[in-house]
């Protein structure tokens, strides 16, 4: 009959911790595990002789044997547990990579800052419950001329710079204005009438710095009972704060189209604008004449309302400081790349 | 129209230190856009002097100069100056314009003392020019020519009104009468409030008879009359050697006009004046009484340009016993223009049709200020003020003496009286206008005036062709008080229904394309008829096309009919310019004719036009659909570290077209194609609800090359329209199983003709609804196969709604697929 000396005990758990923390990787900590922890260890041996020892000693040395053991397993989980962290760690700084040239697979490209633009515009007003109408580009000129009040010998028909297709008595040009998108909506509309027209136009004009032959507007009117100027400046007033915040102001001048009277030329101020805060020229609006209304068979008696109109390069060129109108219709790809998806 | 300071405050008071700001602010009030500013740059010391000697100094360049003592005051120490002077029309003792050291002349030109030819030149002696006076620039300007003789030292800039400006300003074409001084002086009166005098109204106005003048007009334009109006007079005895004075050439000058002969001037200077064109015959070349009619067909007239001019039936014509000696209101004729020796003149104040002078001007391409002014109305009733206007400064400026013949036919039709109800104003202005304020504005404008039962009965003033209807008269009541009285106020618009589907489909379109790394551009829609050809249809075939009549490029003149030219024209340039990897999209319209286009006439336009009508005028327009199109160039994916580049090719192409189809919501299906303008084995054509509706592919090698591109350009184009229609309206969802699935590959061999597309979808029908899932993962070809053979081998993953299969039944499933593939295709697995 032996029994089981305290020292014995200490001197098993000292060794196995001492081998433990001495176990610097995984393959060492195993061979530890096999000498100093499973069966055969130091402390197996004691755990074994317990069976041996008289019964009224077990209790305690079973206490103690136990406790041991239970030191020794929690070192050897905790070294294990550090050891699995410290290989981790190394595993993964040897997967490190130079964020900065990592390979791209696909990259966004961009939307036109034209269109990114029109919608932005658009979007404003089916905000206010208005809808977007659209029409052809090549149109037949009583909707782009005779249905707006420029009858055949009207000034102001000469003013628009018109490309005709052939053969010229057949009456078909490339719109001059959005307008006709307007005399459009206002025949095959339910009244009252609240819609936007974006797209592009055509005039004449060489492209330079300034101009461009085919170019893009925004236009808009409204018809209904009761409608004034006052709802044309308010309206306006409202698309200039929500494209250039609420510092925007407006101011409308006396001009002359043939479908609007009274007629204004309308001017959009803002602090921010390059070059200072200035008033700038954005477009023109007005009044709907009631011979337009006459062509769409309304009653101006009845019904009337509001048209106004903006060039959308223009627009972009104040907007966006964009200095030459040859950016904006190369398609060279480093113009919209700098817009990407945003305006 | 550009309007002299000086002239203006004529007659209407200006303050005392008027600036173009303060113009322009004031006429931008009511209207007129601001142009620009002309003269008014030019400070002193400008003062006269007087030529004491000089010496002519041959130099090394050939020219000759003068070496001039010039006396610039009366005394003081620096009242002689020496100048060099290139101009040699001068001689001792002429009295001449001297800019002094710190004057600067219109340019800028400062002048300063600076050494030249030997000498200190202590200021220069001016030319007509270089003071704004005209544009006399071979001598300098002897005060002698202009009449003066004024003391040495005298402010030469008062003396000649040199510090006078001119603001210019757009007239619309409604205001016919604004394009005169008289008209903007009376603009001027209402944005500021201070007193008009109408300078037609200073003029007294002597009768004048004899003068035969019959008004014919055997076919009138839209009812209108040609010539309603022809005020003619008679001034004998001209002195030809009279010389314009200097205030009329200066103030010509700045209107832009350039002095010619005082007669022409003079009718210039009246015409700016009041707005009415006259023109000066010579009197003694003139054979009888005068005709006004309408061309007969195949007449001529040659102009005073000596251009020999067609006539056209709807020309007007100025015609005396000899024929035709003048176009109306355009130009007058070579045969009675006055010349050098001409001492008698008639004067003709005419009044036009604005229709036929318009007309006439636009089919001769003769725009002259007369004719515009004729074009957007003269006024009728200043005919004869402005006749005896030409007549007084004939008589006063040239030495004439005024003749009693003449003629004063003038057929005023009064304006029609506008009603005017009495809350019209607020309603279509939305500002409460008071009772006082309304007859204050229309009264100001020259309209009369009365109360009628509910609101005014208004009678526009002669000069105001353009008020016709009441929201004109509202214009003016706004205009006038100002467009800064109007509130804000914000419509309440009916519930909208948002962006349409078709606006939606698109804008989804160009946001996946550009997600998926393609730049959106925007290309002119011109191309080429051989462009229209070759991207228009699959067989190269020439297709209807629109031509446009007035093309900036006559080369680029056809409407496109596909978006592709475009785009590769647009990688051309990028390529050009070193940007060598690109994918290109544009979503735009096509131009597609189909039959007859246009209208034969159109109707008027202050009316809704009849159903059938309208039908017309809706069907005349070709069909112009949505297409996109994209182009890839070089790599989508470029070399990176550890990344080689990836080329695009097809794949890119037909990885868009399948982005497109997810954007809109519509199966495309892609099929094996043929296109002229794509790689003969490289190409696939797109069908969506049973049409083909695009193509997508490799360019043609040569069609790429032959716009500088490399040999592998992958493009498509298709109809988006066409596939937006095809979406069904909603989504129906399938429910989600979750019973295991189980996979199995299959591998066919098959005759390398067939298109795999074709196999998958044979044993997708065979397999029947356990098939969850097929796709192609191989195509082999080589060991182990025939030479036209090749192995298709598919993933395929079987699952059932309600339990788990069994492996035999995915196994059966597969196996019903190869017997329809076998049937189809005479495919064979492959062990």
């Amino acid at each position: 009959m032996s029994s089981i000396s305290p020292k014995a005990v200490a001197d098993a758990v000292a060794q196995a911790l001492a081998a433990i923390s001495g176990a610097s990787t995984g393959d060492a900590l195993k061979q530890v595990r096999s000498e100093f922890v499973g069966d055969g260890s130091p402390i197996s041996a004691l755990n074994a002789q317990l069976r041996d020892i008289p019964a009224e000693e077990k209790a305690e040395a079973g206490k103690l044997v136990g406790s041991a053991r239970a030191e020794i397993n929690q070192a050897y989980a905790a070294r294990e547990a550090e050891i699995l962290a410290g290989e981790e760690h190394e595993r993964l700084l040897a997967e490190s990579v130079d964020v900065t040239a990592v390979a791209s697979r696909r990259a966004v490209g961009a939307r036109h800052p034209l269109n990114l633009l029109m919608e932005e515009m658009s979007n404003i007003f089916v905000g206010m419950g208005w809808e977007v109408a659209e029409g052809p580009e090549l149109e037949n000129e009583w909707f782009n001329f005779d249905a707006l009040n420029f009858d055949e010998d009207h000034p102001a028909r000469a003013m628009q710079d018109t490309f005709f297709v052939e053969p010229v008595e057949r009456h078909l040009v490339m719109r001059t204005h959005t307008s006709p998108v307007q005399v459009r909506s206002l025949l095959e509309r339910e009244l009252p009438v609240y819609v936007v027209a974006p797209g592009r136009v055509y005039r004449t004009d060489e492209l330079d710095a300034t101009h461009t032959p085919v170019f893009h507007q925004m236009e808009g009117i409204a018809i209904d009972k009761g409608l004034t100027m006052a709802h044309l400046k308010g309206t306006l007033e409202h698309l200039a704060r929500a494209m250039f915040g609420e510092d925007a102001k407006i101011r409308l001048r006396p001009n002359y189209f043939p479908f609007t009277e009274p007629s204004a030329e309308l001017d959009i101020w803002h602090p921010t604008f390059r070059g200072g805060a200035r008033w700038i020229e954005w477009g023109g609006c007005g009044m709907v004449n009631p011979n337009v209304l006459l062509a769409a068979g309304i009653d101006p008696n009845e019904y009337q309302g509001f048209a106004f109109g903006m060039g959308i390069e223009r627009t972009l060129m104040f907007r966006n400081d964009v200095a030459d109108m040859h950016d904006m219709v190369e398609g060279d790809i480093r113009f919209s790349k700098q817009f990407g998806m945003v305006i | 129209m550009r309007i002299p300071a000086s002239q203006l405050r004529e007659w209407v008071d200006l303050p005392e230190d008027v600036t173009p700001a303060h113009l322009h602010e004031a006429l931008v009030a009511v209207g007129f856009e601001e142009e620009d500013v002309h003269g008014g740059d030019l400070t002193g010391p400008i003062v006269v002097g007087e030529i004491l000697e000089f010496t002519p100094e041959p130099q090394a360049n050939g020219k000759t100069i003068n070496w001039c003592q010039v006396r610039v005051a009366k005394d003081g120490p620096e009242a002689v100056r020496g100048i060099v002077c290139g101009a040699h029309n001068f001689g001792v003792g002429d009295k001449v314009v001297v800019s002094l050291p710190g004057a600067v002349l219109p340019g800028p030109f400062p002048i300063s003392a600076r050494k030249t030819y030997g000498h200190v030149s202590d200021g220069m002696i001016a030319s007509a020019k270089e003071l704004g006076l005209g544009d006399e620039h071979s001598g300098i300007l002897r005060l002698t020519e202009l009449g003066l003789d004024p003391e040495v030292g005298t402010d030469a800039i008062a003396l000649l009104g040199l510090d006078d400006f001119a603001v210019e300003i757009n007239v619309t074409p409604d205001r016919g009468y604004a394009m005169s001084i008289r008209g903007v002086a009376r603009e001027y009166a209402h944005s500021t409030g201070v007193a008009f005098r109408d300078p037609a109204e200073a003029v007294t106005i002597a009768p004048a008879t004899g003068f035969s003048v019959t008004l014919k007009d055997d076919a009138p334009i839209r009812g209108q009359q040609g010539c309603t109006g022809f005020v003619a007079r008679v001034v004998r005895g001209l002195d030809r050697s009279a010389q314009t004075p200097s205030w009329m050439v200066k103030r010509l000058a700045l209107m832009g006009i350039r002095s010619i002969s005082l007669p022409v001037d003079i009718s210039n200077y009246v015409m700016m004046e009041l707005g009415q064109p006259t023109h000066t015959y010579d009197l003694n070349k003139l054979k009888g009484g005068i005709t006004v009619r309408r061309a007969k067909a195949g007449e001529t007239l040659t102009t005073l340009d000596e251009q020999v001019r067609q006539l056209h039936v709807e020309d007007l014509l100025i015609c005396d016993e000899s024929g035709p000696i003048g176009l109306a209101g355009v130009m007058g004729g070579a045969s009675t223009e006055i010349d050098d020796a001409s001492t008698d003149v008639l004067i003709e104040a005419a009044t036009f049709d604005p229709v036929t002078i318009a007309r006439s001007a636009r089919r001769h391409k003769l725009p002259s200020e007369a004719s515009k002014r004729f074009a957007r109305g003269v006024d009728p009733q200043v005919s004869r003020a402005a006749a005896q206007r030409v007549v007084d400064l004939l008589v006063e400026l040239g030495g004439g003496t005024v003749d009693s013949l003449g003629n004063d036919d003038v057929t005023v039709t009064p304006p029609a009286a506008i009603a005017l109800p009495a809350d019209y104003v607020a309603k279509r202005i939305g500002v409460d206008y008071t009772t006082a304020e309304i007859e204050g504005v229309l009264s100001d404008i020259g309209a009369t005036v009365s109360a009628a039962a509910d609101g005014w009965t208004v009678v526009p003033p002669s000069w105001r062709p353009d008020l016709i209807d009441a929201p004109g008269l509202a214009e003016e009541v706004a205009r006038i008080h100002g467009y800064d009285r109007i509130p804000s106020a914000i419509p309440v618009a009916p519930p909208g229904r948002g962006l349409s589907r078709s606006q939606s489909a698109r804008r989804r379109v160009a946001q996946v394309l550009a997600a998926a790394g393609l730049t959106e551009v925007l290309a002119y829609p011109f191309v080429t008829s051989a462009d229209n050809a070759l991207f228009g249809s699959p067989e190269g075939k020439a297709v209807p096309e629109m031509t446009l009549a007035n093309a900036l490029d006559p080369l680029v003149s056809q409407l496109r009919v596909s978006v592709l030219p475009g785009l590769l024209d647009t990688a051309k340039r990028n390529v050009g310019r070193g940007l060598t990897s690109l994918a290109l999209f544009e979503t735009g319209m096509v131009f597609q004719p189909a039959g007859a286009t246009g209208s034969d006439s159109i109707p008027v336009g202050n009316e809704k036009p009849s159903a059938a009508v309208l039908d017309g005028l809706y069907g005349s327009v070709p069909a112009q659909p949505w297409h996109v199109s994209a182009v890839f160039v070089g790599s989508l994916t470029v070399k990176q570290p550890g990344q080689p580049a990836v080329a695009s090719g097809l794949a890119d192409a037909l990885d868009a077209v399948r982005a497109i189809a997810t954007a809109v919501g519509a199966p495309i299906e892609i099929r094996q194609g043929s296109h002229g303008a794509f790689h003969p084995g490289r190409t696939a054509e797109l069908v969506a609800g049973g049409n083909v509706i695009g193509y997508a592919g490799e360019i043609l090698p040569s069609v790429a090359q032959a716009r500088d591109l490399p040999r592998v350009v992958a493009a498509l184009e298709l109809d988006l329209s066409a596939l937006i229609a095809t979406a069904p309206d909603h989504v129906e969802a399938d429910a989600v199983q979750v019973f295991p699935a189980a996979t199995q590959d299959l591998s066919l061999v098959v005759d390398r003709s067939v298109a795999a597309a074709d196999v998958l979808a044979a044993v997708v029908e065979g397999a029947g609804e356990l098939l969850e899932s097929a796709t192609i993962v191989d195509d082999y070809r080589g060991t182990g196969l025939a030479d036209n053979e090749k192995s298709l081998t598919f993933a395929l993953r079987f699952r059932a709604p309600d339990r788990t299969l069994t492996a035999n039944e995915a196994s059966e499933s597969k196996l019903a697929g190869v017997a329809v593939a076998q049937q189809k295709f005479n495919a064979t697995i492959r062990e």
